[in-house]
C-alpha cells in the first residue's frame, strides 16, 4: 500500500518501553468519585442527580446540553454527595460543576442493553451514541455523535481508526490494541456499517509491532477484506488526525473544514473501544485506559472509572520524591496541572510525572534569528516564526492571516527552536485573544442591536401613542358636537360621525362654536374615557379563585419585604 | 535662468493640474466614520459619556464634538483604538466620566423585585424581561452591565455581579519574556 | 512552570553561531597557507573589537551580558568582517569596521535577530566608499613574512614601499586593464595570461581560499544550519550569468569558474547570504534572495567601478526582504494556493 508523508515532525526519544511491560491493571474504585459535568467539547450538561440521590453504575447523571454535548455517568454506584463547584484538570486550575459521588463498594450496575443499530435510524443511533456519552479519546474528546454523518453523499470513502499514538511516553492506546483488539475491532464495524465506509484503514505508528500484529489478527479473525493495518513511520505528530489522513490517504483536510467532505473520517482506537462497549454491551463510557508514566518506580497503564482523583491514581505507580509537576497527557501536548487533587476525565490519556531531571526547565530565551528550525518542523506547513512574530506583537489580524488558526499545537516548532522561544504559548495567547475579541464583538453586535430595535420600538411607540390620542380627541369632540346637535335640534337627522371626525380631526381649531358650551362636553367625555380606561386593566378582571389567592400572597409577601428593605436602603437612595 | 524658472513652473502647474484632476476623478467616498468609531464602542449604551447612547457619542466624535476618553467600559485599549482611528492624540480616560471596571451583570433579587417596572424602561438593550406587579428578571446574555437599571430601582433589589472567569472564558495568559540574567551560586 | 511541549532538542544560538565559526576554518587555513598569518591578526583583532563592542552596547542597553555575549554571533560578525576586508588593511580599519557592524548595524536595529541588514556587509560598504585606498591593499604573491605584515598593519611600515608589496586582486586587476586607455587591444584572456596573480580558475592562492569556504559551507548544510536554497541559487545564478556572458562576448567577460571562485563569491554563497536574520526566509523566497544578490554582485562586478559589489548586493536584497517573504509564503497544509495570505 502506498503512504504518503507530511512535511515536518520531529523524533523525540519516546520513552515507551517502561510502561509497556505489565498489561492494563484495573484501578480500584475510590470512596469519593468527582465526576465533572463538562468533560467534552460543547456544552456543560446539566445535572440530573442532587445531593442525597442514590445512583447506580453507567446511571446517567448529565444530560447533554442540546446536541453539541455529551452526556455524563456516575462511574459506580453510590450516593450523591454533593453537585457543587470542584478544582478541574485544566491549566487554569478553575472550577466546574462536578457531580460527587460517595461509593457504596457494591458497584451495581443499571440494567444494561446492547443497542441493535441496525434497526434504527442513523439519527437515533447517534442519539444514543450521545447518550451514552461517547466522545474522541485521544484527547481531543469531541463528541463522537457529532462526526458520525456521512460526508456527501451518503458514503464515505475511507475510515480511519487512529492507532498511531506519536506521543512520547504515552502507551495506552498501545496496551488496549495489544490486549483488547477484538473488542476494538468490533467497534470499528459498526463504525463501519454507519458511516457506510468503502474501506477501513488502521494506522499504527511502526514503533508498536506487538499492536500491530493484535489487530491485524483480529481483522484476519473477523474476516474484514474492507479491512486493513498500516503500520507507518514513527514521527511525531503522526498521530494528528489531519497527518494520519495525510499519510495513509494523501488527502490534506484543511482547517475548518470536515473531513467528511473529503471522503476519510477519523477515530481513534480507544473510541472504536468505547462504541463496542455502548452499543454491543450497552455500557456507557465510565472509564479509560489511562498511562501513568514519566518520574515514577512503575509507569504502567491502568482502567480507571472516570472521576477517580489523579493522586490516588498516580501514587499506584510510586511517584519519586523529586516529582515536582503532573502533567495531563504527553511532554510534547499535555497541560499541567495546578494541583494533583483533579479528577480522571475522558481527556485524561496519560498522567505524567515531572522533574527538573525529566524535564529540564527551559534554557533562558533568546531572540528569534529567523533561522527557519521551526518552518521546518511544522506539520502545517506554517512559518512559525512569523506568526511569533505578530502574536508577541498582538497583531493578531496579521496572525490570523498566516493562519493561525491552522495551527494544531503539536509543539515541535518550540521543540526545535534553538532560541529557546515558548513559541506555542505565544500561539496559545493569540488564540485566546482572538476568540475573546470576538466574543466580545458579537457581544456588542447583539447589544447595538438590540438598542436600535428598542430606539426603533420607542419611536414607533411614541407615534402610535400621538396618533391615538389625536383620535381619542377627535372622536370626543365628534361625540360632543354630535350630542350638543341632537340636544340642539332634536328633529333634525343626526349629522354623521364620520364627516366631523374627519374634519376635526385635520381642521380642529376651525370646529365652529355653534353651541353654548361645547367645552363642557368635551370635558364630560374626556372624564368618560378616563373612567373607561381606569376598569381596563385586563389581568385583573375574570381572574380564578387561585389567582387571587396567589395575588393576596404575593401582596403580602412585598409588604413584608417593603418593610423589610426599606430600613436597608441605602443613605444616598 | 529665466528657462529654468520657467521649467519649473510649467511643471508645477502641469502637476497641480494632474493631482487636481485626479482629486475630482478618483475622489473616495469616505466610509461613514460614525460607522467606525461605533464598531470600537462597548456597546454597553450606559451613558456615562454624556451621550444617551454608543450611536450619538460616535456621531459627536465624529463631528469632532466630544473627546476620545468619555468611555470608561471601553476603557484605555477603547481610547487606544479610537486614538489610532480618529490621529487623535491618546489621553488617560477622563475621570468625570467614571473609572473602568471589570464587566458586571445586573441580578434581581427576585425576592424582592415588586415588579415595578421601571427597571425595564430604563434598561437600553431590553435585557429585563417582566411584567407590571410581577417579578422581572435579567436576560443575563443580553446584559451589557450598564448599570442603568440600578438606581431606579425602587426597592434596590438589583446588583451588579462581576462576571468570574471560568473555564470557558479563560485565557492563556502572555508568556513572560523573561531574560534573567545567569547568576554564578 | 512552563508549559508543553516539556521536551526540547539540544539546539542553541551558540551551537549554531559555532559551527559556523569552525565552518570558517578551513578557508582561514587555506589563506594562512598562501597568504601569511595577517589574517590571524585581523581575526583575532575584530573578534576583540567585536566582543568588547557587544559588552559595551549590552550593558548600556540593560541586557545580560553573559547570555548574549556568549552566543557568538558578534564573533561570526567579526570574522566575516575580518575574512571580507583586506589582510593588510591598517588595524584601526578593521576595528572601526567592527565597531560599526556591530553598534550601528546590529544594535541601533534591536539588536540580535532585528537587524534588516547584513552588519558585516554594512562596515564592509562604508569602508569601501570612506576609503577604497585602503580597502585594495592586498598581499601579493610573493609571500610577506608575518613581521612585514605586523608592520604594515600597524602602519609602521615605511609607505614607499607598500606598493610594491601589495596588489589588487584578480578581480580589480580584471577590470583595470580592461578599462584601461589601450582597452581596446585587451581582452580577458590577455589580461588574465599576462597576470602573476591568477592560478587555475581565478586568483593564485584565492582560488583555495574559496575552496576552502566551500568546504565549510557544504559541512553547514550537512550539519542543517543551513538549508541548500541560498548557496545553490547563489552560484548558479552567478555561474549562468557569467557563462552566458563569457560565451557572448569572450573578451569582455570573464568565465563563471573565475567569478565563482574570486573575489568572496565562495564566502558570500556560504556565510553571507546565509546570514538567516538578514536573508529571506521562505524556501522560494531564499532562491529569489540570493538569485537576485548574484545577479546584482555579477552587474557591478561587470560594469561597476567597484573591484567586488557582493556587499552592496547583498545590502540592496537585504531591502527586498520582507517584500520576497511576504510574496513567497508556502502553501500551508490543506490549502490550495500557493504564497497566498488569504483564504475564504
Amino acid at each position: 500500500m502506498q503512504l504518503f508523508d507530511f512535511n515536518g515532525g520531529v523524533t523525540p526519544d519516546y520513552h515507551k518501553e517502561a510502561s509497556t511491560q505489565s498489561p492494563i491493571a484495573v484501578s480500584p474504585a475510590p470512596t469519593f468519585l468527582v465526576i465533572p459535568l463538562h468533560q467534552s467539547i460543547g456544552g456543560t450538561p446539566r445535572p440530573l442527580v442532587s445531593a442525597g440521590d442514590r445512583v447506580l453504575k453507567g446511571q446517567r447523571i448529565g444530560a447533554a446540553d442540546g446536541d453539541m454535548s455529551s452526556a455524563i455517568h456516575a462511574s459506580t454506584s453510590g450516593h450523591v454527595v454533593a453537585v457543587e463547584m470542584r478544582r478541574m484538570p485544566h491549566p487554569s486550575g478553575l472550577s466546574a460543576l462536578c457531580v460527587v459521588i460517595k461509593a457504596d463498594g457494591r458497584d451495581e450496575w443499571i440494567a444494561r442493553q446492547s443497542f441493535d443499530y441496525r434497526s434504527h435510524t442513523a439519527a437515533e443511533t447517534r442519539d444514543y451514541l450521545r447518550d451514552a456519552g461517547v466522545v474522541g479519546l485521544g484527547g481531543a474528546v469531541f463528541p463522537t455523535h457529532l462526526k458520525m454523518s456521512p460526508g456527501k453523499g451518503d458514503k464515505l470513502d475511507t475510515l480511519i481508526i487512529n492507532g498511531a499514538e506519536c506521543e512520547p511516553f504515552i502507551t495506552c492506546d498501545d496496551l488496549l490494541m495489544r490486549e483488547r483488539a477484538e473488542a476494538i475491532i468490533q467497534g470499528v464495524v459498526i463504525l463501519r456499517d454507519l458511516l457506510a465506509a468503502g474501506r477501513v484503514l488502521v494506522g499504527i505508528e511502526d514503533n508498536k509491532p506487538q499492536a500491530v500484529a493484535a489487530m491485524t489478527a483480529a481483522v484476519q479473525a473477523g474476516g474484514h477484506q474492507d479491512m486493513a493495518v498500516v503500520a507507518v513511520p514513527t514521527r511525531y505528530p503522526a498521530g494528528g488526525a489531519k497527518q494520519l489522513i495525510r499519510v495513509l490517504t494523501g488527502i490534506e483536510v484543511p482547517h475548518g473544514k470536515r473531513s467528511t467532505d473529503y471522503g476519510v473520517q477519523c477515530f481513534n482506537v480507544g473510541t472504536a473501544h468505547a462504541i463496542h462497549e455502548a452499543i454491543n454491551l450497552g455500557q456507557p463510557l465510565i472509564s479509560r485506559i489511562v498511562t501513568v508514566a514519566g518520574n515514577v518506580a512503575a509507569p504502567r497503564n491502568y482502567e480507571v472509572l472516570l472521576g477517580t482523583s489523579m493522586e490516588a491514581l498516580l501514587t499506584q505507580s510510586q511517584p519519586l520524591p523529586d516529582t515536582d509537576r503532573l502533567i495531563m497527557g504527553g511532554p510534547m501536548m499535555g497541560v499541567s496541572l495546578p494541583s494533583k487533587d483533579v479528577p480522571v476525565v475522558k481527556a485524561t490519556n496519560c498522567i505524567l510525572a515531572g522533574s527538573k531531571k525529566l524535564f529540564p526547565p527551559p534554557p533562558p530565551e533568546m531572540p528569534c534569528i529567523r533561522c527557519g528550525e521551526c518552518a521546518t518542523a511544522c506539520p502545517a506547513d506554517l512559518q512559525p516564526f512569523e506568526l511569533y512574530w505578530f502574536s508577541r506583537a498582538k497583531i493578531f489580524g496579521k496572525a490570523q492571516e498566516y493562519h493561525l488558526f491552522d495551527c494544531i499545537e503539536c509543539g515541535c516548532c518550540s521543540y526545535v527552536c534553538p532560541s529557546h522561544i515558548p513559541l506555542v504559548d505565544y500561539y496559545r495567547f493569540a488564540k485566546s485573544e482572538i476568540w475573546a475579541n470576538e466574543s466580545e464583538k458579537a457581544a456588542a453586535d447583539q447589544a447595538r442591536e438590540q438598542y436600535e430595535f428598542r430606539q426603533l420600538r420607542e419611536a414607533r411607540e411614541a407615534q402610535e401613542k400621538a396618533a391615538r390620542l389625536a383620535a381619542r380627541t377627535a372622536a370626543g369632540r365628534a361625540a360632543a358636537t354630535n350630542a350638543l346637535a341632537v340636544a340642539s335640534d332634536a328633529t333634525s337627522d343626526a349629522t354623521p360621525a364620520a364627516a366631523p371626525v374627519a374634519k376635526s380631526a385635520t381642521t380642529p381649531a376651525t370646529e365652529p362654536a355653534q353651541t353654548p358650551s361645547p367645552q363642557a362636553a368635551l370635558i364630560a367625555a374626556a372624564l368618560e374615557r378616563a373612567r373607561a380606561q381606569q376598569v381596563q386593566p385586563a389581568n385583573t378582571t375574570n381572574l380564578t379563585p387561585e389567582q387571587q389567592a396567589e395575588i393576596a400572597a404575593i401582596e403580602a409577601r412585598r409588604a413584608q419585604i417593603r418593610a423589610q428593605a426599606h430600613p436597608h436602603l441605602p443613605p444616598d437612595d | 535662468m529665466l528657462a529654468a524658472l520657467l521649467v519649473m513652473a510649467l511643471g508645477a502647474v502641469v502637476l497641480g493640474a494632474v493631482l487636481g484632476f485626479a482629486a475630482v476623478k478618483f475622489r473616495v467616498e469616505g466610509d461613514p466614520l460614525t460607522e467606525k468609531i461605533d464598531a470600537i464602542l462597548p456597546q454597553t449604551q450606559c451613558g456615562q459619556c454624556g451621550f444617551p447612547g454608543c450611536k450619538p457619542y460616535a456621531a459627536a466624535m465624529a463631528k469632532g464634538e466630544a473627546d476620545i476618553n468619555q468611555c470608561p467600559p471601553g476603557g484605555d485599549e477603547g481610547i487606544r483604538k479610537l486614538a489610532d482611528l480618529l490621529g487623535r492624540e491618546y489621553k488617560p480616560l477622563s475621570a468625570e466620566h467614571g473609572v473602568e471596571k471589570p464587566k458586571a451583570l445586573a441580578v434581581i433579587d427576585e425576592q424582592r423585585c415588586i415588579g415595578c417596572t421601571l427597571c425595564i424602561q430604563a434598561c437600553p438593550v431590553d435585557a429585563i424581561v417582566g411584567a407590571a406587579k410581577q417579578m422581572h428578571t435579567v436576560i443575563a446574555v443580553q446584559c451589557t452591565g450598564c448599570e442603568l437599571c440600578v438606581p431606579v430601582c425602587p426597592v434596590d433589589c438589583i446588583d451588579m455581579v462581576p462576571v468570574a472567569e471560568n473555564i470557558t472564558t479563560w485565557k492563556w495568559k502572555y508568556p513572560v519574556v523573561a531574560i534573567k540574567p545567569v547568576t554564578t551560586h | 512552570m512552563n508549559n508543553s511541549p516539556y521536551l526540547r532538542q539540544a539546539a542553541s544560538v551558540q551551537s549554531v553561531m559555532l559551527r559556523v565559526l569552525l565552518a570558517l576554518l578551513p578557508g582561514i587555513a587555506a589563506y594562512v597557507w598562501f597568504f601569511g598569518a595577517a589574517i590571524v591578526l585581523q581575526i583575532v583583532l575584530a573578534s576583540l573589537t567585536a566582543l568588547a563592542a557587544e559588552a559595551l552596547v549590552l550593558h548600556l542597553r540593560g541586557k545580560p551580558l553573559a547570555i548574549f555575549l556568549t552566543d557568538g554571533s558578534a564573533l561570526v560578525t567579526a570574522w566575516l568582517i575580518a575574512l571580507s576586508f583586506p589582510p593588510l588593511a591598517p588595524w584601526w580599519l578593521v576595528v572601526l569596521a567592527t565597531l560599526i557592524a556591530i553598534i550601528v548595524a546590529k544594535h541601533l536595529y534591536g539588536g540580535l535577530g532585528q537587524n534588516p541588514f547584513n552588519p558585516a556587509m554594512v562596515a564592509f560598504a562604508l569602508m569601501i566608499v570612506a576609503y577604497p585606498q585602503f580597502m585594495s591593499r592586498w598581499p601579493g604573491t610573493d609571500a610577506i613574512d608575518f613581521a612585514t605584515q605586523w608592520q604594515i598593519i600597524f602602519g609602521l611600515h615605511a609607505n614607499q614601499t607598500l606598493d610594491a608589496l601589495t596588489m589588487a586582486t584578480p578581480l580589480d586587476a580584471l577590470r583595470t586593464a580592461l578599462h584601461s586607455t589601450n582597452a581596446t587591444t585587451v581582452t580577458v584572456a590577455s589580461a588574465l595570461a599576462h597576470n602573476p596573480a591568477i592560478g587555475l580558475m581565478a586568483g593564485r592562492g584565492w582560488e583555495w581560499v574559496a575552496a576552502g569556504h566551500l568546504v565549510g559551507g557544504l559541512w553547514l548544510v550537512q550539519q542543517r544550519i543551513i538549508t541548500w536554497h541560498l548557496p545553490t541559487a547563489f552560484l548558479a545564478t552567478l555561474f549562468l550569468l557569467a557563462g552566458l556572458a563569457s560565451t557572448i562576448n569572450p573578451s569582455e567577460f570573464a568565465g563563471p569558474l573565475f567569478h565563482l571562485f574570486g573575489g568572496g563569491a565562495m564566502l558570500a554563497a556560504f556565510f553571507i547570504v546565509t546570514d538567516p536574520v538578514s536573508a529571506a526566509t521562505t524556501p522560494y523566497g531564499k532562491l529569489i534572495f540570493a538569485a537576485g544578490v548574484a545577479l546584482l554582485t555579477w552587474i557591478i562586478r561587470s560594469f561597476g567601478a567597484y573591484p567586488d559589489g557582493i556587499a552592496f548586493a547583498v545590502l540592496l536584497m537585504n531591502i527586498a526582504v520582507p517584500l520576497i517573504d511576504m510574496a513567497t509564503q508556502p502553501r500551508v497544509f490543506g490549502h490550495k494556493k500557493n504564497g497566498s495570505n488569504h483564504h475564504g
